[in-house]
């Protein structure tokens, strides 16, 4: 238990970082959670801040994503997503979904989390890892909505699928170099609710986002002018790549659909075997058998759509998603160089007009009012050449940052094909075998059928098939 | 050299009707003449020796003509080539060609209605479907359809070679006739008069009437040939729609085939794996077409009996036609002798029209009654002899249909399980084919 320092346990969300203490989580009742050490970092709320302060140069030289392989060895954080609750409340009915975090790292206090999140809480989680990283892919999200003629929100089936699609997302998020140490993602894992709750209120103003966005808008309506051929080749590649994955996705729910039409009707083949074996005397073995073969290789198939539902799927839709991710990503990424070839085009411009500007209408003016034209003009230089100080100094950020952007776009971007051939690989290799299982069950049951009837005809079973 | 055994299925067929295992076109060359006589009168399967024994048969080929028919108009129709040749030939290495004759589906028909009317005890193989039914949407409906064609062409060598095999069936002469004699068959047939049995046949098997003393075992058999023909038409159709399914199932794999070639244009490390998997993908979605032909088989032997049935049914009907004709002759005799009784004794114990007049409208003469009597006589005389006769119809008839429904039954179960075995079979050569498949694009997965 922790002696704590004062705090006023019945208003819980305090407003400022510095009043949450460990000792407000002594409210909790779960006993597996160790308590806290009051660390007001813990709550440091903006992580825009931490990405941005070391140069570009030694950030690139950070993420080594080569060593990738290595992390797969070391990997420290393991995070499990399950057990969907349903809540109920007077305005809204929502699912929870246990998040459970197993870790070494030293980032955090304690070696195991529980912690129940909502969609709503992944969301946010998506989006502030997107602002903090622009240029970082990160990994896709379930849908929000649903779609396609899905009525039940809370269906069994829906509710699966958006369950291991949001273990997914937190797993590759774990997995990633960099977004892995995002502070935000850190009090996803562990912060009770009401800390997340307040933990999401921080971050930049309204006001500071709005002017983001606006010049995100300007950027976007100017477009890029010169972009690099590689991103170019990026582009057209994840267009190209987007089309091919909701072709896979179409297909493979297509595949699901006929399988299961087959097996509705193969059910019925059974039964009729069976009633038959009624009517018969010597035929009555055989026919059973028949049966009993019709029903086993219908549970098989049974498995295999099952199979297709619950693991093809689910990585190719989540591949569908990333494509957006990509497309977006490509988006900031450009957004980044039009803001700066947009701040090298004013310069060019400021330096061109000074000399023609002082000229003509200042001069007519301060003729006006009566002023000293050279005392004016030479005011006029300072500011001007004041004004050109600044703009370069605004255009090297932005240097900067499109340097630093392009440099973790590319290493993620390298990143990201990797994941991609290693997931699609396994993911149709083992679908193959899945389908070899599959005829291999089958042929047994053919094979067992013509062992038992093979006591009889002779013939029968040494014929050759085609 | 085209023989008897030309498709496996044919095979099965024969050598599940000579229930031997030898394949019965080297025949059985062992018989003397006189043997070979008193074998055809010889109704067990096992010991005769059937025509087919002692002839190759088989429909070798299919062909389209174009003709004027019997009312002038221009149609097309189908011609199958029967080819025929006498064992003994080929066995002693000669090896000459066989004859053959062109014949069309009708005269088929024509051959079967006459063996119907002529061998009302034998359950008659029946012919393979006049019209496409239980199709699956991709097979087609239409007569003129080669597939359709080349199986109606198996259908009609398997009909000649189940007659040619039949213990009674073969030794007709007009079947030999169809056989070997081109011209002027028909004529041979008409000649034999059975199209005025064939009429009141056909208004037996529809009529209703009551028999009061039916075989049990003809009543079950009755019973049994609805059952067969209740299930198989159940199975029938599912199989139709489970066929389609199947279609669907392979034929939407084409289309990771296409995206995979498409995909494998932008990739780099991975073109080639997801290449030459996209053409495994193709490979299975054509895979499908072979599989769902050879399935056809199995549903092709399922039809035979189903349209086997039809023939059980029509003996027993004869059965209860010939043992209701009995009845009514027994039922007549008997009210006879009693009318006579009647007469003689000169008490009506039964209500008549005669009766009431003679007491209405006064007895009549002792002379009006010694005619009478007389009549009676020889009604019943007659009566006698038809009930003596029928009984022995009755009789004989009973004692043939039950040895051929007997030589049915076994011949039924021995194909049938044939037929599942095959299906089996089928269905583990599939399986091999979905295996062989998947390895492969496993194998080119593993390279991406």
């Amino acid at each position: 238990m922790m002696s704590g320092t004062v705090v006023d346990s019945s208003s819980p969300t305090a407003a400022a970082p510095d009043d949450i203490s460990g000792s407000v989580l002594e409210l909790d009742e779960d006993e597996d959670l160790e308590v806290f050490s009051k660390d007001t970092n813990f709550m440091d709320g903006s992580s825009l801040n931490t990405s941005m302060q070391t140069s570009p140069g030694s950030m690139v030289n950070q993420y080594k994503f080569e060593e990738e392989e290595e992390q797969s060895d070391t990997k420290d954080i393991f995070v499990t997503v399950d057990n969907p609750e349903s809540h109920v409340t007077a305005i809204e009915t929502f699912i929870t979904y246990r998040v459970l975090t197993k870790t070494t790292r030293s980032e955090f206090d304690s070696s195991e989390y529980e912690v129940r999140r909502r969609y709503q809480d992944f969301f946010w989680l998506k989006c502030k890892l997107e602002e903090a990283h622009p240029t970082l892919i990160v990994p896709p999200l379930p849908e929000k909505f649903v779609m396609k003629g899905m009525v039940e929100r809370f269906n069994n089936d829906f509710i699966e699928t958006r369950k291991k699609a949001l273990h997914k997302f937190l797993n590759r998020i774990a997995d990633h170099p960099i977004l892995s140490c995002s502070e935000d993602f850190k009090v996803f894992l562990t912060a009770q609710a009401w800390e997340l709750a307040s933990h999401k209120k921080q971050g930049p103003g309204f006001l500071s986002r709005m002017g983001d966005t606006v010049r995100a808008v300007a950027a976007t309506v100017r477009g890029v002018r010169n972009r690099p051929e590689e991103f170019n080749a990026i582009q057209d590649y994840v267009e190209a790549f987007s089309q091919k994955m909701t072709s896979m996705d179409k297909i493979t729910q297509r595949i699901i659909k006929e399988q299961k039409e087959y097996l509705e009707e193969m059910k019925e083949c059974g039964p009729i075997y069976t009633l038959w074996s009624g009517s018969e005397e010597e035929l009555v073995e055989p026919l059973k058998m028949m049966a009993s073969c019709l029903d086993r290789c219908c549970r098989d198939s049974e498995e295999h759509t099952q199979y297709l539902s619950s693991n093809l799927l689910p990585i190719l839709h989540e591949y569908v998603l990333s494509t957006e991710t990509l497309k977006a990503v490509l988006r900031r990424r450009d957004n980044i160089q039009a803001e700066f070839e947009a701040k090298n085009e004013a310069l060019a411009t400021k330096k061109t007009d000074s000399e023609a500007e002082s000229k003509m209408l200042s001069l007519a003016w301060d003729s006006l009012v009566g002023k000293d034209p050279d005392e004016i003009r030479q005011q006029k230089q300072q500011k001007h050449k004041g004004e050109i100080k600044e703009l370069k100094e605004e255009i090297d950020k932005l240097e900067d940052k499109l340097e630093w952007a392009n440099n973790t776009l590319k290493g993620d971007w390298s990143r990201w094909q990797k994941s991609m051939r290693s997931d699609l690989k396994a993911a149709f290799t083992y679908t193959a075998e899945k389908n070899m299982e599959y005829y291999e069950k089958c042929l047994a049951v053919w094979e067992s059928f013509l062992l038992s009837q093979r006591t009889e005809a002779s013939e029968g079973g040494d014929r050759d098939e085609s | 050299m085209k023989c008897a055994c030309a498709t496996n299925y044919n095979t099965v067929r024969m050598m599940a009707d000579t229930g031997s295992e030898e394949i019965a076109v080297i025949g059985n060359t062992d018989l003397t003449p006189s043997e070979l006589e008193n074998n055809i009168k010889n109704t067990m399967v096992e010991k005769g020796t059937t025509l087919l024994k002692r002839m190759e048969i088989s429909v070798a080929e299919a062909e389209k003509r174009t003709g004027k028919n019997a009312v002038s108009m221009q149609e097309t129709y189908t011609v199958y080539l029967i080819e025929t040749r006498a064992v003994d030939a080929a066995s002693e290495g000669a090896n000459p060609a066989p004859d053959s004759l062109w014949r069309r589906y009708s005269e088929f028909e024509l051959l079967r209605n006459y063996l119907l009317v002529t061998y009302p005890f034998v359950v008659v193989p029946p012919l393979p479907e006049k019209r496409a039914e239980f199709v699956w949407h991709k097979l087609s409906a239409d007569n003129m359809d080669p597939d359709f064609v080349e199986r109606r062409r198996v259908g009609l060598e398997n009909f000649l070679l189940r007659v040619a095999s039949h213990p009674v069936l073969s030794n007709d002469n007009i079947f030999y006739s169809f056989l070997t004699q081109e011209q002027s068959w028909k004529e041979v047939v008409f000649e034999t008069g059975f199209q005025a049995k064939a009429d009141s046949r056909l208004k037996a098997l529809n009529a209703t009437f009551r028999v009061k003393n039916p075989d049990k075992r003809f009543a079950e058999m009755k019973h049994y040939g609805d059952e067969l023909q209740s299930v198989i038409s159940q199975l029938l159709r599912v199989r139709a729609r489970v066929a389609d399914r199947l279609y669907g199932v392979y034929k939407v794999h084409g289309n990771y085939g296409r995206v995979f070639s498409e995909w494998s244009a932008i990739e780099k490390e991975m073109g080639d794996g997801l290449q030459s998997a996209g053409h495994h993908m193709d490979a299975y979605a054509a895979s499908v077409d072979d599989i769902l032909e050879e399935e056809e088989h199995y549903a092709d032997q399922l039809k035979e009996y189903l349209f086997y049935t039809e023939a059980l049914r029509a003996v027993c009907r004869k059965h209860e036609l010939c043992q209701f004709e009995l009845e009514m002759a027994a039922q007549d005799l008997t009210s006879k002798k009693q009318q006579r009784e009647e007469l003689a004794t000169g008490t009506v114990r039964t209500f008549s029209l005669k009766g009431m007049t003679s007491k209405l409208f006064g007895q009549e003469t002792p002379e009006q009654r010694e005619a009478k009597l007389k009549t009676l006589e020889t009604q019943i005389e007659d009566g006698e002899e038809m009930v003596k006769e029928k009984n022995a119809e009755c009789e004989e008839f009973v004692k043939n249909a039950w040895v051929d429904i007997e030589r049915f039954k076994e011949q039924k179960d021995r194909d049938l399980k044939e037929a599942l075995i095959s299906y089996a079979i089928m269905q583990i050569s599939m399986c091999k084919k979905g295996i062989q498949v998947w390895s492969n694009a496993k194998e080119c997965f593993s390279k991406m």
